[in-house]
């Protein structure tokens, strides 16, 4: 399952909810207090979808073990972020939750509301070897870590459908090169080259964070992360930027890109239905196949990585997307409930819980769970999965993700604009500086 | 209204002469007299519920839009710098621009539609009641549903506009991805959704005009054009007024549609005002700049509507019935 953080959509709030919200809101800040629970529990506060039995599991094997007991809080899904951000600072904010890392906790951590789990891990040597240490790090705040993996990975992987390759003779690209001739091997067959939900502009993004990644490396987003927005000047976005307009130029996505939506599998059926011969898309692509095209998901659906580009001196083994989702300990748990808390999240590193993560479907992000992988509904594309992270020297984190919030719309706008033409690379450019 | 007469006469008649109950339809002896007239009392639940949930947040969001608050944490105050962003802001400009252009293209479009659907269905034709009851069908789903029903019937690929789209000027269905098709999308959904409540409100007005004016036009000669133009239209006076508040502040302040149909986009082609207000402050967490813009939309839609009342001298509540 995809897990949305920003770009949730379905949401039904009226413009009276809104501004209720914010009523209510102002009038729960500042009248202070402790953080969540006053009894002796744990109020844990988890994103609610498929995955969630893994985390009510955790719960049962976890409060058998201890005298503080955790209180499991499963939030609906799109609500999650705006009622996390809103309690967040009340009495009401949870002691442990659910976060997509990043941007999600940078503003909590500049005002000092989270625990550094560093020490903890410093104590724990078994903790921090536990997992794959890329995706630890994909987590952290100014080299500092505030979370624990606590679900499967979703890498952005190259997915293709093995019956249009199959009838139009093609394999899947191994190169830059062979990408391009690829587009128009599926143009003359009137097939969409890659399917593109361009309505939903962080689909668009993902193209533009591979770009810029084999072209520029991890750093070059990790110094705008770093040194602000300023940092965009960057030769290797404003490559990437002219090479999304080459792609669209040459007919990559096809006609109507622009008006085709991922939200209501608009993209996705496309591709699994043959008019679109490959689909960039986070590892939920196959959760989502499977669970709507059932035949392809098990016989059409193949996978790749991203391609180098020619001149790039960014290692094609890097990856992009959202590593996992961690759990963070509000800084205003103390004590003993404080070493309850460290005890808790200590529990997503134990093989019961990956075992749990797969046979739910998910790939679990410990750095020993290659045996586990055997397990694994679809154990090929579970270990493709495993060792595209595993070998990769960086897992840069969706950068709606990673840059606080505020940055989030503007970054989506600019995207979409520079895919459907209302910008120019240049201008793109100017954009995303002047955020 | 003859018939309820009668009936209600007859058990009243001793106590009630026919002249005493005559003035009692007007209210205004009754209610000088202080008697069957509630007190301030009487409004007190619902006027509570409105301080709390309506004025209050208001209050509270005008204090917002001079702060700079992320959601958490305590808002600092930073003067007129939300307000001066307001002003700078491309986007904005456009937003409160395509906001404008939205209301009136709303108006022009739904008016006349709803106004003779709505006169059609206050007659006694055949099948008028269940047609009737079909057209008002749209106004009883909600609207995050049905805009994802559009959203479906919107998609280039699998959805209806794959076929009529190259006849509507879209090529390849790619309606969604071009400026003008994604806007007339908004206004098409939103008007086939609330078409169906102004039919009903001028249904309602068009039955309340006497019969003895269509009658009298009869015997003067009176074509159904004429008597549309001189009778019906004249009458329904107030009703249009109602009517067009309502679809002003509707129009306004549109949002579900917006969300689910284009996220405001192609780029921020959709991005109207309400939109706009919750992308700064439920995406991006400015919830200082977001109230700003929510001060600007409470005092635009409240003075369009004060401003349509006063106009049109709805506010005098001069009866259309003078000197029947």
């Amino acid at each position: 399952m995809r897990i949305p953080r920003s770009r949730s959509t379905l949401r039904a709030s009226t413009l009276a909810a809104a501004v209720l919200l914010v009523g209510t809101a102002l009038a729960g800040c500042g009248s202070g207090g402790p953080g969540g629970s006053d009894d002796d529990s744990l109020d844990v506060w988890v994103y609610q979808d498929a995955s969630t039995k893994v985390q009510r599991e955790v719960v049962k094997r976890f409060n058998k073990t201890s005298d503080i007991k955790v209180k499991l809080t499963q939030v609906p899904g799109e609500g999650y972020s705006d009622k996390m951000r809103t309690s967040m600072g009340t009495p009401n904010a949870p002691d442990i939750f659910f976060n997509w890392g990043g941007g999600s906790i940078s503003d909590f951590v500049k005002k000092d509301m989270l625990l550094d789990l560093d020490p903890a891990m410093a104590k724990d040597a078994e903790l921090k070897k536990a997992f794959i240490p890329t995706i630890l790090d994909a987590g952290a705040i100014d080299g500092k870590h505030y979370g624990i993996p606590m679900r499967g990975m979703q890498p952005v992987i190259l997915f293709y459908n093995k019956d249009v390759f199959g009838d139009a003779g093609a394999r899947p690209p191994k190169s830059w090169d062979d990408l391009l001739k690829l587009i128009d091997t599926f143009k003359d067959k009137g097939v969409a080259p890659f399917a593109l939900a361009g309505t939903d502009a962080w689909t668009e993004l993902m193209w533009v964070e591979y770009l810029v990644d084999r072209y520029g490396g991890a750093g070059v987003f990790q110094k705008i992360l770093s040194q602000g927005m300023a940092a965009w000047d960057d030769p290797a976005v404003l490559k990437a930027a002219q090479t999304v307009r080459d792609l669209v130029g040459r007919g990559a996505f096809g006609k109507n890109y622009k008006s085709v939506n991922y939200t209501a599998d608009g993209a996705s059926t496309l591709f699994a239905k043959g008019k679109a011969a490959m689909h960039l898309m986070g590892s939920w692509e196959y959760a989502n196949q499977k669970a709507n095209q059932p035949a392809f998901a098990k016989s059409g659906l193949g996978w790749t990585t991203f391609p180098a580009v020619p001149g790039g001196s960014g290692d094609p083994k890097s990856v992009v997307g959202n590593p996992t989702n961690y759990w963070s300990v509000n800084a205003k748990v103390k004590g003993d409930k404080q070493k309850a808390a460290i005890e808790f999240v200590k529990f997503a590193a134990e093989q019961d819980y990956s075992k749990d993560l797969i046979a739910n479907g998910d790939v679990p992000t410990t750095s020993d769970a290659t045996s586990l992988l055997a397990e694994h509904e679809n154990p090929d594309y579970a270990r493709f999965q495993y060792d595209m992270v595993k070998r990769a020297p960086d897992f840069t984190l969706s950068w709606d993700q990673a840059l606080p919030a505020k940055y989030t719309p503007p970054l989506h706008t600019a995207v979409q604009k520079l895919f459907n033409g209302q910008l120019s690379p240049a201008g793109f450019i100017d954009a995303l500086k002047g955020m | 209204m003859a018939d309820a007469a009668t009936r209600e006469r007859r058990p009243t008649r001793e106590r009630r002469p026919a002249p005493e109950r005559r003035r009692s339809v007007r209210g205004a002896k009754v209610g000088r007299a202080g008697v069957g007239r509630p007190g301030v009392v009487w409004a007190l639940p619902g006027a509570l519920f409105f301080v709390f949930f309506a004025v209050a947040p208001m209050v509270l969001v005008g204090a917002l839009a001079f702060t700079d608050w992320d959601g958490i944490g305590t808002p600092s105050w930073t003067g007129m710098s939300n307000w001066s962003r307001l002003w700078d802001d491309p986007e904005t400009h456009q937003a409160i621009w395509l906001s404008l252009i939205l209301t009136v293209l709303t108006w022009v479009f739904q008016t006349p539609l709803a106004l003779l659907l709505g006169v059609w269905a206050a007659g006694r034709q055949r099948n008028r009641a269940v047609l009737s009851a079909i057209f008002f069908l749209p106004l009883l789903g909600s609207s995050v549903a049905l805009a994802l029903v559009w959203k479906s019937l919107l998609d280039p690929n699998f959805g209806l506009i794959a076929d009529i789209g190259p006849a509507l000027g879209f090529a390849d269905g790619d309606l969604l991805g071009s400026s003008k098709g994604a806007f007339g999308a908004i206004l098409f959904v939103t008007a086939w959704q609330f078409i169906p409540l102004h039919t009903l409100i001028y249904q309602g007005g068009a039955r309340a005009i006497p019969r003895s004016l269509y009658d009298a036009a009869a015997i003067d000669g009176a074509g159904t054009v004429r008597q549309f133009f001189s009778i019906t239209l004249p009458q329904l006076r107030n009703t249009i007024v109602t009517s067009s508040v309502i679809m002003v502040v509707g129009a306004l302040t549109f949002f579900d549609t917006v969300l689910i149909l284009t996220k405001g986009g192609p780029g921020t082609d959709t991005t109207i005002v309400p939109y706009l207000m919750y992308k700064n402050g439920f995406q991006a967490f400015d919830l200082g700049y977001a109230s700003a813009v929510a001060t600007i939309l409470v005092v635009v839609a409240t003075t369009v509507s004060l401003l349509l009342v006063r106009l049109t001298g709805f506010a005098a509540m001069r009866s259309t019935r003078e000197g029947m």
